[in-house]
């Protein structure tokens, strides 16, 4: 049976009742996107629930790598990831500084702009894209050079994930997306970067109800919605 | 030389005077975050913060946050009359694309050709941290970089090459420190203003590469404090 032709008779029912059931499928050594930046915007409950089931080797893509035990400090905590694309880790991020420190997480620093593009490149069909960004400076070693309409120029690639974890304010159920103030940051760059793209929200409202104009997030990046108040910050 | 120099506060006041009425403007971590304290009344800046907003306004009161409304920084803010929100690949759009019209960072280093250093220390712990500081500075229009003159253990900080890692190749339009406000041309540095107190020999002591200047420099412009 063809996966994607499963996912396509599933849209119908893309509300899950729990968090866990939402994640229940995710394996060990998957990699996964998470958004959220400043504290705002983070699928704190997503990734409550990751820590519950217990996955590990997991690969993440986020901004930052958690503040304390909250946002994703608490799956570094419990030594859940292995494998780090971030644009500032930052000095909050205490599990995750202690064991890139001591060699057991290996990670790629990016520039914030270019996770933003390399995401939207995945999700447009782009593979790859030259950027001045970064010529010169670490983040180019090893990547093709080029001088584009007088500026040197480094070849970036796509960034996908098997999944991206995301959290909007309103979803309706088709899982079309609205988001809150500075919290919407990363979230819709991410859901359509995933190949499995799973929202929490405050609430589910009935398809045909969000105004059309005010819909940042087309329900056809969306996979699953999950209702999970609490643990909103961290 | 134990003169005092310019305080942190001081060198934020002085970069506050380069924003023009109407300008939309990105502040760095460091000196740059107290700069919108300084700016006069009478004008008006649509600041932009990385994680989504142009047209931040003030720290929000307490009792008054809300928590979607942050910057990058995470501190609650507010908005101010034209604002708007948007997703992270357009808040740097802004950026790298030459949107704004002045970025300003904090640095570790700044070259003689405008090289800028400003986000690991070699052999510091941890992991180190680029954020948006490459996007904002290779696609600034004007970059002003504000910083101590020197390190706190006397090294200079405005050298011929950088040593630290780089973020970005000849982006620094200005540097303001606590000595001096420095111009980047393409005849070199040009010391453009000196502390009160500092004569133009004094602040190209603390300077590896040589400053140009004629004629008498004119002090920093700071209020009596």
């Amino acid at each position: 049976m063809n996966a994607d032709f499963d996912r396509k008779m599933n849209q119908k029912n893309k509300v899950y009742e729990s968090v866990d059931a939402a994640v229940a499928d995710v394996p060990s050594g998957a990699t996964i996107m998470f958004g959220g930046f400043g504290g705002a915007g983070f699928p704190n409950n997503l990734i409550q629930g990751l820590a519950r089931s217990g996955v590990n080797s997991l690969g993440v893509i986020s901004n930052n790598c958690g503040t304390g035990d909250g946002e994703l400090g608490i799956l570094f905590k419990n030594h859940q990831i292995t494998r780090v694309v971030a644009a500032f880790p930052g000095p909050g991020a205490t599990h995750f500084q202690e064991q890139f420190s001591a060699g057991k997480i290996e990670l790629e620093l990016i520039p914030q702009g270019i996770l933003c593009e390399r995401l939207r490149a995945e999700g447009a069909g782009i593979p790859a894209f030259f950027s001045p960004v970064g010529v010169g400076t670490d983040v180019a070693k090893g990547k093709e050079e080029r001088v584009i309409r007088g500026q040197r120029c480094i070849l970036e690639q796509a960034l996908g994930a098997d999944y991206a974890f995301i959290k909007a304010y309103r979803a309706d159920r088709m899982g079309n997306l609205v988001y809150r103030k500075a919290a919407r940051n990363f979230n819709p760059l991410m859901a359509v970067a995933g190949k499995i793209t799973i929202v929490e929200v405050d609430e589910v409202v009935e398809t045909g109800t969000l105004d059309p104009e005010s819909i940042v997030t087309p329900s056809i990046f969306v996979d699953r919605i999950v209702v999970a108040r609490g643990l909103r910050y961290v | 030389m134990s003169k005092p120099r310019l305080r942190r506060e001081q060198i934020a006041e002085r970069a506050a005077l380069e924003l023009p009425d109407g300008a939309y403007v990105n502040l760095g971590w460091g000196i740059p975050n107290l700069i919108a304290a300084y700016v006069p009344n009478d004008i008006t800046i649509y600041f932009h913060s990385e994680n989504g907003i142009l047209g931040m306004g003030p720290r929000a009161k307490a009792g008054e946050e809300d928590f979607d409304l942050v910057d990058a920084m995470k501190v609650p803010v507010t908005l101010i009359p034209g604002a708007a929100f948007f997703t992270q690949d357009v808040a740097h759009m802004m950026t790298r694309g030459g949107h704004l019209d002045i970025c300003i960072l904090g640095g570790l280093q700044v070259s003689e050709k405008g090289d800028l250093a400003n986000w690991r220390v070699p052999g510091m712990k941890g992991a180190g941290g680029i954020g948006g500081a490459m996007d904002i500075a290779v696609g600034a229009r004007r970059l002003i970089v504000t910083m101590e003159h020197t390190a706190k253990d006397g090294i200079r900080k405005i050298v011929k090459e950088c040593t630290y890692p780089l973020t970005a190749l000849e982006c620094v339009d200005t540097i303001i420190t606590d000595l001096a406000v420095i111009d980047v041309t393409p005849t070199g540095l040009k010391l453009r203003e000196v502390a009160p107190g500092f004569s133009p020999e004094e602040v190209q002591a603390q300077t590896e590469p040589k400053l140009h200047y004629e004629g008498a420099v004119p002090a920093m412009p700071i209020a009596a404090r």
